[in-house]
């Protein structure tokens, strides 16, 4: 797998079996530590949800992966071909989607490429359409095409289902587990919501204090079933992690 | 109303004392319709009533013209305007007088176009072009132009370079302010997802930034075509020997108030038509923003 470095480190690519490797990576802003030596592995085609409180320097570290901040000290080893899909799907208003699903792709690539990408993620019938014309989900999606169409080895998504209504959420979440099983892309996913964590994740890392204070390996078989007693005793556990009383919800 | 209890001894239930109460009501009301707007409209549509007004404002100025109580000295009657800019027309005075004109706004727009724009990429692209160029642009941008006429006289001479200097200036400053403004209001989320996909820095200014700034750019536009026309008027007052400007110089000393208020008609649709071509523009260019609404 290619990997490319960034950072102040010395360039050491070496063929790992990985498809994150971090190592003694610090972040500070104004002095604060935010990523205090923090220490993460990802496998390839690994999917790696990151929970926390808000604050606790989960975006920072998603942000550092994807190398859009590198006021950094300590080792981050990444793959070169990465993909972002942020909270807001940030698409250029002044591009129709399918010019902003190639937006960045080296050569001049076709529209069909964009296309393909589109029906992947079910909106080949927005293709022509300006962004301000979209819904919140459809913008989403857009969103999710455009990271994938680089057909990256490392997929970061934060907070990707934040902002979307309750039955859009579930479907994005659906179709985010659906595309990873078909591309075997490692992916970390940055969120606040447990339940969507336990549901797609094969690891649940739990952040606080600047370093990965927790690890759950969730071994249920997929498709997730949120009814199933051991997904409830995952999340509950994972809740009291984040300092969250479940005695008081479990009536 | 009343939500004592009542009393248990007739078999009716509870309810039945209140709603007696809303059937009195409800016989002693009034009901008023509410009638559709549509039935209420009057049968007049709206572009008739509103060309009455200055209709009736330009039949009042042919009454007053007519009596004599406004002479021709002051202000020619709307006929004889309408009469007098039919034969400057037809012996193609007016078109010649137009075409100068505009050739020296047209001269004027395109080279402040082109330096208000170059500046403003200059300062807004780049941090040391912003140190550079912000600071004297920013003070020049205080002096009125007009105020350089004498000594664009001096450097110029009095022919068309001078005109076009002058219009050239005062084109320059709102392009300048607007598209500077554009590109450092782009949106960072954006210009970020942009690095993300693997733009470079090129890619970043054509793709993103470039894009985002376009229509604080066509507010500099508007901004700068009404600086154009204005200027035109200032800078053809002084040494025309051709223009608009000319023949409104001229009129004054015959006394010629027709030929003047011809001339200010030409001046006021020069500036709708300028107008309307930059909605053209927007209506083209923006039509991916959210907010347009100019269909």
């Amino acid at each position: 797998m290619a990997t490319d470095v960034h950072g102040p480190v010395s360039p050491q690519v070496s063929p790992t079996s990985h498809a994150v490797r971090v190592e003694g990576l610090s972040r500070s802003f104004d002095g604060r530590a935010v990523i205090d030596d923090l220490r993460l592995d990802i496998r390839p085609g690994e999917f790696v949800a990151l929970l926390g409180r808000s604050g606790c320097g989960k975006s920072t570290l998603l942000r550092i992966l994807a190398g859009l901040d590198r006021d950094i000290r300590g080792t981050v080893l990444v793959p070169r071909r990465k993909a972002v899909a942020f909270q807001a799907p940030r698409l250029m208003p002044w591009k129709k989607v399918w010019r902003n699903v190639l937006l960045g792709l080296p050569g001049k690539p076709e529209r069909a490429v964009a296309e393909k990408a589109l029906e992947e993620v079910g909106l080949d019938h927005r293709t022509d359409a300006w962004p301000k014309t979209l819904s919140g989900g459809e913008a989403q999606r857009a969103s999710l095409a455009r990271a994938l169409v680089r057909e990256p080895d490392l997929l970061l998504l934060d907070e990707p289902f934040g902002a979307l209504d309750a039955l859009t959420r579930i479907k994005a979440q659906r179709l985010v587990g659906e595309l990873w099983l078909r591309r075997g892309c490692a992916v970390l996913l940055v969120t606040h919501d447990v339940e969507e964590a336990v549901l797609l994740a094969d690891r649940v890392l739990v952040m606080d204090d600047g370093v990965i204070a927790h690890e759950q390996t969730v071994d249920l078989d997929r498709p997730r079933d949120i009814a199933d007693p051991r997904f409830a005793e995952l999340r509950a556990g994972l809740l009291e992690r984040l300092g969250v009383d479940t005695a008081a919800e479990a009536a | 109303m009343s939500i004592s209890h009542a009393p248990p001894s007739p078999p009716e239930p509870d309810i039945s004392d209140i709603s007696e109460t809303h059937a009195e009501q409800g016989a002693a009301l009034h009901l008023t319709p509410i009638v559709p707007t549509s039935a209420r409209r009057t049968r007049v549509p709206r572009w008739l009533r509103r060309t009455t007004g200055p209709l009736l404002l330009l039949v009042l100025w042919q009454l007053l013209s007519a009596t004599g109580v406004l002479t021709a000295d002051v202000l020619a009657s709307p006929g004889r305007i309408a009469q007098v800019g039919w034969d400057l027309i037809a012996d193609g005075s007016l078109p010649g007088a137009i075409g100068t004109s505009l050739q020296r706004v047209a001269g004027g727009l395109l080279l402040g176009t082109v330096i208000g724009t170059g500046l403003a990429l200059v300062s807004g692209l780049f941090r040391i072009g912003e140190d550079l160029v912000d600071a004297p642009v920013q003070m020049l941008r205080t002096v009125p132009f007009v105020g350089l006429i004498p000594l664009f006289i001096i450097w110029f001479g009095i022919g068309e370079a001078p005109k076009i200097a002058i219009i050239t200036l005062g084109v320059t400053f709102p392009l300048y302010l607007n598209v500077y403004a554009g590109i450092r209001g782009v949106d960072t989320q954006l210009i970020e997802a942009g690095e993300s996909l693997g733009l470079s820095r090129r890619g970043l200014v054509r793709h993103v930034v470039l894009p985002g700034a376009l229509p604080g750019a066509l507010t500099g536009l508007r901004y700068s075509l009404g600086i154009a026309w204005l200027a035109l008027v200032f800078a053809e007052q002084v040494n025309a020997d051709a223009g608009i400007g000319f023949l409104m110089v001229q009129a004054r000393d015959f006394l010629r108030t027709d030929v003047i208020v011809v001339c200010l008609i030409v001046y006021a649709f020069l500036g709708l038509l300028a107008d309307l071509v930059v909605r053209l523009l927007e209506r083209l260019l923006l039509q991916w923003r959210p907010t347009f609404t100019g269909r």
